[in-house]
């Protein structure tokens, strides 16, 4: 066994993600409180009062000029920080295609919190898979310690020079951000080494005839929001697909590199399956509850049931290469999703998981489960409950209905 | 016997105990503002029905939610122009917003611009705690200079907004700045407002022990008050050179009426053009 580097605190979900904040170099953090993400902010400012980091914390008036200022102060070449939930993700969606559009690398913690209205404090993903089709790239974390680990890993996953996209990093409300969990923390040399500086990707100026760091510096002018209409803006929208694909092995590269520097991974990075191998049964999840799945599926498995779950870490890009390669063979696959989205056939988790599926020569059943919305408690019978209805699928029982929402009253 | 308060009949009984921590102001603001509103009702100038209270988000706006009128608590800052629109299609009922001033002057802000430059038909209740309360104590524009809050550890070191100040620019109805420490002089703001055509403000000064006073040394809500109370000068008709707050323990905060005229109201220039 090697000896764990770095030291371990006892941090909850919101407290793990300022400390990678604060360890990561970050020149600029702009954030407008709302539970139940005001905690980071909360700390950030600590961090930044005391002297810990040196960074600039700016207070502003919402959430909209919250993003808007790492906006301005990425497009000036600084590393920024932002963190919000429900209605404040809301109130930046304006500004997140422009983030995306304009290749601005900013980082952001979503502690996801279910949308008005009804008003609700408590989790549901809603939020930010609303934002699933913005340029985002985005993780979904299980617990603390992922928590920490991922915001360190966005940082280089944003700013690699052939992906410049800004990173959105998913953690339930209350489950992760305010739930204390032992959090190993590495030396701040090794998160600074780790993540480094920013450096700025080069673009190409055609009317320079040369290479500039793509940035208001002060030193080459270049504009930035552009107007491309019919002409060239599907052209900008292609570039922005084009680098989303190539994430994906950016993630799983710097994954890799971390796990080096941590000796902690998750899966290859994309996708973090458990007991998928030879499954009968495997059930598909994002986010905190994974483990609670994952609590129920360790003792059906020890009672000789050959059932697995496949957490995604990412939703943003979609791995359904990955997803594909580890279920291909499975025959029932229950999908929960912690979003609705009224009017479509099951949730979008279900949707694009089927879909990557569709191309299989044999095609497994696929059922949705939709859960723990506005906070609902999933609880293991619950998951107990589902892991025996795939069971009876897998038996040839046909389902009454593909789409099931659980734990509601109707 | 079934002894009921008198204003027991504007209140959602069934909803309470509400939310706010003993020491908070947010309960004399309302109750106050009730006060005005029966007074208003015995008069006749609106019935009881005809009342609507709209809120955004925050400890006070939690209000609408315990008020027995038409109400509505929607989204953190925009109670304003959703009042806008209820007021347009009900031009009859007394629409009356009221919030923080995190909600009604931080992210609701550009919209309480707009309503005061066109003079809109509502009576807006700010109440001014100078912080975040229901997030948890985090720095608002209202926050005075130097004050430690959540999210300035080391003391605010940004310039506070003034309100009255920057409202009396827009030309509004009505201006006003009350405190809870004299709910006397706030009713009768609140009652004169509730009689005005466009826009009627009424800021509120209102302590909140439990994530202001504790940081700026007055842990002890009845402290709290008092020192509120002791900082407070009242004048009739206040320039508005005195309308800044600045907590320094050797200035006063000033209330009074800053505002009082009649210019034509939004709803009155629409009905005019015939529309
Ligand atoms: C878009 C959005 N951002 C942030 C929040 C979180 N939030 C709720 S209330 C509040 C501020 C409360 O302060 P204030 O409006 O002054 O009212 P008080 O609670 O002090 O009465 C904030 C930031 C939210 N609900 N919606």
């Amino acid at each position: 066994m090697r000896a764990l580097l770095g030291s371990v605190k006892a941090l909850n979900g919101a407290e793990a993600v300022a400390y990678a904040v604060k360890q990561s170099n970050v020149d600029v953090i702009s954030a407008y409180p709302i539970t139940p993400q005001t905690i980071i902010v909360e700390r950030l400012s600590e961090f930044v009062a005391n002297g810990e980091i040196h960074a600039e914390y700016v207070n502003v008036e919402s959430e909209h000029s919250a993003l808007s200022t790492c906006m301005g102060a990425a497009a000036a070449g600084a590393r920024t920080f932002t963190a919000t939930s429900s209605q404040g993700l809301a109130l930046m969606w304006e500004l997140l295609y422009v983030t995306s559009g304009l290749r601005l690398p900013v980082v952001m913690a979503v502690v996801n919190r279910a949308l008005s209205a009804p008003i609700n404090i408590h989790c549901d993903h809603s939020d930010s898979i609303g934002a699933r089709d913005s340029g985002w790239i985005q993780f979904y974390v299980e617990n603390s310690q992922e928590a920490y680990d991922t915001v360190i890993q966005a940082f280089k996953i944003a700013e690699h020079s052939d992906i410049q996209l800004p990173v959105m990093v998913n953690l339930d409300g209350f489950h992760i951000s305010h739930t204390l969990e032992n959090v190993n923390i590495l030396p701040d040399q090794v998160v600074s080494d780790f993540v480094g500086f920013r450096k700025p990707a080069n673009v190409r100026v055609e009317y320079l005839g040369r290479e500039v760091p793509a940035v208001l510096d002060g030193v080459t002018p270049i504009s930035l929001g552009i107007i491309a209409l019919s002409d060239y803006y599907y052209e900008f929208k292609m570039m922005l697909v084009d680098a989303i694909d190539k994430v994906k092995s950016v993630i799983k590269e710097v994954h890799n590199d971390y796990l080096k520097v941590s000796w902690r991974g998750y899966g290859d990075g994309l996708i973090d399956p458990y007991g998928v191998d030879g499954a009968d049964i495997v059930l598909v999840i994002m986010g905190s509850a994974a483990g609670t799945v994952k609590y129920v599926v360790k003792k059906l498995l020890e009672s000789g049931l050959r059932v697995g779950v496949l957490r995604l870490r990412t939703f943003r890009p979609f791995p359904y290469e990955e997803v594909v390669k580890v279920l291909s063979g499975v025959k029932v696959i229950g999908v929960m999703d912690r979003a609705t989205s009224p009017g479509a056939y099951g949730a979008p988790l279900f949707n694009e998981l089927r879909s990557a599926l569709y191309d299989l020569d044999s095609r497994p059943t696929v059922v949705n489960f939709i859960y723990g919305i506005g906070g609902r408690d999933l609880e293991p019978l619950t998951v107990k409950r589902i892991c025996e209805k795939l069971l009876e699928f897998g038996r040839g029982v046909k389902p009454a209905s593909y789409v099931e929402y659980v734990g509601v009253r109707r | 016997m079934d002894v009921r308060h008198p204003l027991d009949r504007y209140l959602r009984t069934d909803r309470l105990p509400h939310i706010w921590c003993p020491g908070c102001g947010i309960g004399i603001a309302v109750s106050s503002l009730l006060r005005a509103i029966d007074r208003r009702v015995a008069e006749g100038l609106f019935t009881h029905d005809e009342v609507a209270a709209v809120s955004g988000i925050g400890c006070t706006a939690r209000a609408t939610f315990y008020l027995n009128f038409d109400s509505a608590h929607v989204i953190h800052g925009r109670a304003i122009p959703f009042a806008i629109g209820l007021k347009l299609v009900r031009p009859n009922l007394k629409v009356i917003v009221i919030g923080g001033d995190g909600d009604i002057a931080a992210i609701g802000g550009n919209h309480l611009l707009h309503a005061a430059r066109r003079n809109v038909d509502l009576t807006v209740v700010m109440v001014n705690n100078m912080i975040y309360g229901m997030t948890g104590g985090q720095v608002a524009p209202t926050t005075p200079p130097n004050v430690y809050t959540t999210t300035t550890p080391s003391g605010n070191y940004e310039y506070a907004i003034n309100i009255v100040k920057l409202l009396s620019a827009l030309n509004v109805n009505y201006l006003a700045r009350a405190s809870v420490t004299h709910p006397h002089i706030l009713e009768r703001y609140l009652y004169t407002a509730l009689g005005k055509e466009g826009l009627a403000f009424v800021e509120v000064i209102s302590p909140c022990p439990e994530v202001f006073g504790r940081h700026i040394g007055y842990r002890d809500p009845v402290e709290l008050f008092k020192k509120f109370k002791s900082m407070i000068k009242y004048e009739e008709r206040p320039s508005l050179d005195k309308s800044d707050i600045t907590l320094n323990l050797d200035k006063e905060v000033v209330i009074g009426e800053f505002v009082n005229s009649s210019r034509e109201s939004f709803i009155k220039i629409i009905d005019r053009l015939g529309r």
